[in-house]
Order: structure tokens, then sequence, then C-alpha cells
């Protein structure tokens, strides 16, 4: 019985070279999260309890349409990486784990377009 | 590649089952299910813009759920999520710069981590409902 595992018949043949592009790119959306969650603090206390008219009033505002966007991207992509890092840690059938983390992608896809397009009907006041 | 080929024959340790629990630990474990929790919970912050997009009737009938106790729990139970799951981040931010790896600032920072949050939380809620 060999106790050599695939990965020790690899090893030292170079990278692929993008093995801390996944971790990166969490500390960097981690760290726009949270620059931007102050932003989200001050939003709460201008939103919260507030009628339609007061809400679209404050999207409407280039700043605020530009920061809760920036907000949702970062916070899709963050929880896009972080959702595919928990699925690799316990699905270990190849099928479901591929299939998981397309589902993971669609359904971050989706929560961002359906952010983005909110915004943007609130800021240009339809 | 077959699948039964990827793993060698070797004895596992036994892990998660001889630790009591600790704090720190838990701390990571909660970390993770926070995210998980805020990974679907940003669907009500999602449904409450789309609603906001939708119209004033819609609007107002989401924000009528949102405002029962229930809607308030769940409201409630995602801030506190937020600012626990900002905690782990932010030591981890700490330890990415090779800091804070002595045992008691990790203690400490997990202690920070459990109380900062939950008091945030409420100082928040209080000023919001005020």
């Amino acid at each position: 019985m060999s106790y050599r595992t695939p990965l020790s018949n690899v090893k030292g043949l170079g990278t692929a070279n993008e093995g801390s592009e996944h971790f990166w790119r969490q500390r960097v959306t981690g760290l726009a999260n949270l620059l931007l969650s102050v932003f989200l603090v001050y939003a709460a206390f201008h939103l919260v309890g507030q009628d339609l008219t007061t809400v679209k009033a404050f999207f409407q505002n280039p700043l605020h349409f530009v920061l809760s966007t920036a907000f949702v991207m970062s916070a899709t992509y963050h929880m896009r990486l972080g959702m595919q890092v928990v699925i690799e840690d316990y699905v270990h059938n190849e099928g479901s784990k591929i299939g998981l983390v397309i589902l993971n992608t669609f359904y971050t896809a989706f929560v961002a377009l359906a952010g983005v397009y909110s915004l943007l009907k609130l800021s240009f006041g339809a | 590649m077959s699948q039964h080929k990827l793993k060698a024959a070797r004895p596992l340790s036994p892990h998660l089952q001889i630790y009591s629990p600790m704090l720190t630990m838990m701390m990571s474990i909660m970390n993770r299910l926070t995210g998980v929790g805020l990974y679907f919970g940003i669907l009500i912050f999602t449904w409450w813009l789309m609603a906001a997009a939708s119209g004033p009737a819609y609007f107002d009938w989401v924000n009528s759920l949102l405002d029962t106790m229930l809607g308030k729990l769940v409201l409630l139970l995602a801030t506190w999520g937020f600012f626990h799951h900002m905690f782990g981040g932010i030591r981890h931010f700490i330890w990415d710069f090779a800091k804070g790896f002595n045992l008691a600032t990790v203690e400490t920072m997990a202690r920070i981590g459990v109380v900062a949050p939950i008091m945030i939380t409420g100082v928040l809620w209080y000023l919001l409902c005020s």
C-alpha cells in the first residue's frame, strides 16, 4: 500500500500562481465592508421607519447611491468567496461540490443584481 | 481522476471530539456561523430595497411586516451577526499582520469579540428606536 498522496506527487512542480488570489480578495472586500459599515449606520439613521419619498430622496444623493452600490457589490463578492470556502470544507463529493459552488455564484449574482437594480431605480427616481 | 484515489489510507487524528470547548474555538465557529447567517440574511435587506423600487403600496406592506415582533427580532439578530462577523474579521486582519498571536492577547481579543458586538447592537437599536 502506498502512503504517497497525489499532492506529494506534484509538490515542487511549481504553482499555478493564483493560490493567494481568493484569500486576498476576501481581505480586500472585507476591508471595504468594514469601511462602508460606517455609511450603513449613517444610512440606518436616515432610513429606518421613513416613507418612500424620504427613502428615494436619500438614494438620489449621488454619494449615497455610490456608497450603497459599493456595499452591495463588495458584500456579495465577499459572500461568494466565503460560502465557497464553506462548501469546499464540508462537501466532499466532487459533483455536489461543483454544483453548489456554481449555485453559490448564481445566488450571490442575483442578490447583487437585485440590489444594484433597485438602487438605480430609486436613484433615478422612477 | 476517480474519487477514491485522492485519499491515501492514513489514520485520521480525532480532532473535534477530544477538545473541550474553548472561547477562541467557539469564536472561530461563530465567525463562520454569522457569515453563513448574513449570507442569507442579506435577502431581507435586498427585499426591502426591491420593495422600495417596486412602489409605495408594496414598500409599506414590507415595512409593516418588518415592524412586527418577529420582524424586529430577525433584524436585531442580523444587526448583531453583522457586528460579530465584523469583529471576527478585525481579529483576522490583526493576525494577518503577524500581530496578536500571544495567548493572552488572543484571549482578550476573543472576549472583546463577544462583548463589543452586543454593546454596539444595543446602543444602535436604542438610538434608532428613540
